[in-house]
């Protein structure tokens, strides 16, 4: 075809798409809510009511890869700790073991152990926050209750203002606990290459022993009115286990030496959607398994395993898609490091008909496993005669140049990836970070409870949240997911003078 | 729906932790829901666009607005959320000066671009796809908002009345501003709602800070071991206290790690960079250009350090040739 030719067919394509697309009934949901991001649903619906398409589409980005150069790496954790408001240790933890690697400084085992305690008490509150603020209430207050009910707000005139209080104050300790070592709890000044910058004094352990019990008890209690509220309720059961919420995907999380869930460190650990492993490597590895993928529709990029490659928005062992965060940290691991968390380990999968578990609504009860876990942890940290220890630091000696930090974020695993010149000024930064890994397996799971739900082109509020429900059970973070700008943006660009007024167009 | 006042809280290019900074009220929150009605807050309630598009115009009594403004939508969201609102408030650093994302304006989209989808180490793409603002596809359409070439605080898009500072508030200084806004007695439009005195004039460090400031050389804090006790200044370590709006209760200090400005500047001051970068240079104790240089090693990100927060309201506001900026920016 002649270029002239191919221009008046392109025309004429792109006018009658237009048309069409007028012509279709289009569902939109703006914005997505009970997360942390921003994101919109746009469903496509054809003409005999069912859903064609539906796009969850990610419109934010700031660009942490690129304004980091330039800048010095030790202030990296709290560079990238600006990245999540909600998740910041993840963040700040997995830029300091970057700082470790990048200046070959081993920490004295102090600093790891308050390190991980500070880690473990950020974990539990931060899975309590959306245990009750933001997907609990789906399952507390109920997905088809009133908009204005479900909310926190609605979850306390549900379960009791004693218990609502509890909640409340379980995690105010909690963080008030991380500002104590890590001067802020919303962006911590702790890390440091080789150590951190505070340690913990003999005078806050009785503190710390209670607030640890009272942690364990809190986690156990969660773990009971998650019991109560969804796992008695058959309605709930039933939506948990529905194909319309069920993917077969590949697996990722952090393992430790005995294959047991760490939050903090350890390996990577990948498995099969038959439960068989994969692959396992240290992040000094990750590039070689894992890779990003762009759509034109997203600035979220996806991630997805090398090996197995990008064949598309598909389930299955010839995807390279992947899931990472509580369910899939439960179906990587061979059982739980702690006691109480592994009986609760046990009853999951006994109950959900064993390993892996691949219903995406299930991560609500792994991510309550979790929390046993991480207050199972605190405890034996506490214990731990070395944690009041006053050697927080090694000072590094060595030239910087390359530096890689792994740990679990509450929402996934993270890679920090830091290079610098000689002066330990960032040359390079490259960050996989948590939800993006999880950001295609999301992608499908609202176009399956979508096309799952919507027939005959009813479409109900309540419905409209039950497609939410889909991505929110993966506690996305899409300030994390898309810390990086993308491209060719934008398609059009209008100056205007001081009133207003246009002064010139460019269009793209 | 009640008689209670209604509150709006909304964020743009937003890390998330202003909303957190609203939960850190703890207990405190029950007490505020009791007497106000929140009608959007995407975070934590199910409130949608459309339901802010039909609410009178002025029948929120405020709107609580965090994140820098990038985007068209955030554009258009920041406008919409104005009209329906009697106050607007910038909550945070972001919306108060640009925050740490407005150190983007250091780099041109072109840059960011090339990295994020081709340069990046773990990404591939073949057939250089872009994510477009208008993707169409056998009917159906997606579209994303236009991404502007500057980051912007939210009084350079919309018109502000007050502002809550830092990164994030703390919960006192933010039950003290609402304390402030249900009280009816509004202070002057254009007001910072906290302390507006240095930061060191709060620091528990205040007694070892000298009178008059000698530093022979800038050190930075990874290769320093720090005393716990002493002022980050007379250890020779760059810290905004000086510079700094007080009222955080000295949070990062109390961390044993130095300020970095996250209040933003005092209402006597038009340029928190220069501010920090003039209060450092006078306290220096090299008078020659060799010495100088040489003490001013400890400082090797100058943008960095002294516009952290603030580059979007800084005199400086974005790096203009950016011409040199295809190549990955190397510091000397």
């Amino acid at each position: 075809m002649t270029e002239s030719l191919h221009d008046v067919f392109d025309q004429a394509h792109q006018r009658a798409n237009a048309a069409y697309v007028q012509g279709r009934r289009r569902i939109t949901v703006d914005p997505i809510t009970r997360l942390e991001g921003h994101g919109k649903i746009d469903i496509f619906l054809n003409d005999q009511g069912s859903v064609d398409r539906a796009y969850f589409q990610v419109p934010e980005l700031r660009g942490f890869e690129v304004f980091s150069l330039g800048r010095p790496a030790e202030d990296m954790p709290q560079i990238t700790s600006r990245i999540c408001g909600v998740c910041p240790t993840a963040h700040h933890m997995a830029g300091t073991k970057a700082l470790d690697s990048l200046y070959q400084v081993e920490p004295p085992p102090a600093a790891k152990k308050i390190r991980e305690l500070v880690y473990n008490a950020f974990m539990l509150e931060d899975h309590a926050l959306h245990v009750y603020i933001l997907g609990g209430p789906d399952f507390i207050v109920g997905p088809d209750a009133p908009p204005a009910l479900r909310n926190v707000v609605g979850v306390i005139e549900k379960v009791g203002l004693e218990v609502g209080r509890k909640v409340i104050r379980m995690r105010r300790r909690l963080r008030e606990f991380i500002s104590r070592v890590a001067g802020k709890v919303i962006h911590p000044v702790l890390g440091l290459p080789g150590g951190v910058a505070k340690g913990i004094s003999a005078d806050d352990l009785p503190a710390l022993r209670q607030l640890a019990e009272d942690a364990m008890e809190f986690a156990l209690f969660t773990l009971h009115v998650f019991h109560d509220i969804v796992l008695k309720n058959a309605d709930y059961v039933n939506l948990i286990t529905s194909d319309a919420f069920t993917h077969q995907t590949y697996y990722m999380g952090l393992v430790d030496d005995n294959n047991c869930v760490n939050f903090y460190d350890g390996k990577v650990r990948v498995v099969r959607p038959d439960g068989v492993e994969l692959t396992r490597f240290g992040a000094t590895e990750y590039l070689d398994h894992i890779a990003e993928h762009v759509e034109p529709w997203t600035y979220v990029k996806f991630a997805y395993l090398r090996q197995v490659g990008w064949n598309g928005f598909e389930d299955g062992a010839r995807s390279g898609i992947y899931s990472v965060a509580p369910l899939a940290r439960l179906n990587v691991a061979d059982g739980m490091a702690t006691p109480r968390a592994q009986e609760a380990y046990n009853e999951f999968f006994t109950t959900l008909g064993g390993k892996p578990v691949h219903h995406t609504l299930a991560n609500h009860w792994a991510r309550v496993v979790e929390m046993i876990y991480a207050a199972e942890r605190i405890s034996q940290l506490v214990a731990d005669p070395e944690i009041t220890s006053q050697e927080l630091r090694v000072i590094p000696s060595q030239k910087p140049t390359v530096g890689m930090g792994v740990v679990e974020a509450p929402r996934g695993t993270l890679f920090h990836h830091y290079e610098t010149d000689g002066n330990g000024l960032i040359t390079r930064c490259n960050l996989i970070v948590a939800t993006q890994n999880n950001s295609a397996r999301m992608a499908m799971s609202v176009e399956k409870a979508a096309k799952g739900l919507i027939r005959n082109g009813e479409v109900s509020e309540g419905l409209l949240n039950r497609i939410e429900m889909a991505f929110r059970a993966y506690d996305p973070c899409h300030a994390c997911a898309t810390h990086s700008l993308p491209g060719q943006m934008p398609l059009l660009v209008r100056i205007r003078d001081l009133q207003g007024q246009v002064l010139r167009t460019i269009e793209r | 729906m009640s008689d209670k006042p209604k509150i709006g809280l909304y964020w743009c290019a937003s890390c998330g932790g202003c909303e957190e900074s609203v939960v850190d009220l703890a207990e405190g929150i029950l007490d505020v829901i009791a007497v106000v009605d929140i009608v959007f807050w995407p975070v934590a309630m199910d409130f949608k666009r459309q339901d802010v598009e039909a609410m009178d115009d002025r029948s929120i009594l405020a709107t609580l607005i965090n994140g820098a403004v990038r985007t068209s939508e955030q554009e258009e969201m920041v406008a919409l959320l104005r009209r329906k609102s009697r106050l607007v408030v910038a909550y945070g650093a972001c919306a108060h000066m640009g925050g740490i994302p407005a150190l983007a304006n250091q780099f041109s989209r072109e840059r960011i671009l090339e990295y994020v989808y081709r340069e990046s180490p773990s990404t591939v793409n073949k057939d250089n796809t872009r994510p477009q603002t208008h993707y169409r596809d056998n009917g159906t359409e997606a579209e994303l908002p236009v991404f502007r070439n500057v980051v912007r605080a939210l009084d350079q898009v919309v018109d502000v009345d007050y502002y809550i500072p830092g990164c994030a508030p703390t919960p006192e200084i933010l039950a003290n501003a609402i304390r402030v806004l249900l009280s009816g007695e509004l202070p002057e439009k254009g007001s910072v709602l906290a302390p507006d005195i240095a930061l060191c004039e709060q620091c528990p460090r205040i007694d070892s800070k000298p009178q008059d400031l000698s530093i022979a050389a800038f050190r930075r804090p990874h290769w320093t071991l720090m005393d716990a006790g002493q002022c980050f200044l007379a250890q020779g370590i760059p810290c905004a206290g000086p510079a700094t709006r007080g009222g955080c209760g000295a949070q990062c200090i109390q961390g044993n790690m130095p300020c970095t400005g996250c209040f933003g500047p005092t209402s006597r001051v038009r340029d928190h960079g220069a501010k920090l970068a003039s209060v450092l240079a006078s306290s220096m104790e090299a008078k020659t250009e060799d010495t100088i240089q040489s003490a001013l090693c400890g400082i090797v990100d100058p943008i960095g350090t002294f516009y952290r927060y603030g580059l979007a309201k800084s005199l400086l506001r974005r790096r203009v040739d950016l011409r040199n900026t295809t190549q990955e920016v190397a510091v000397p």
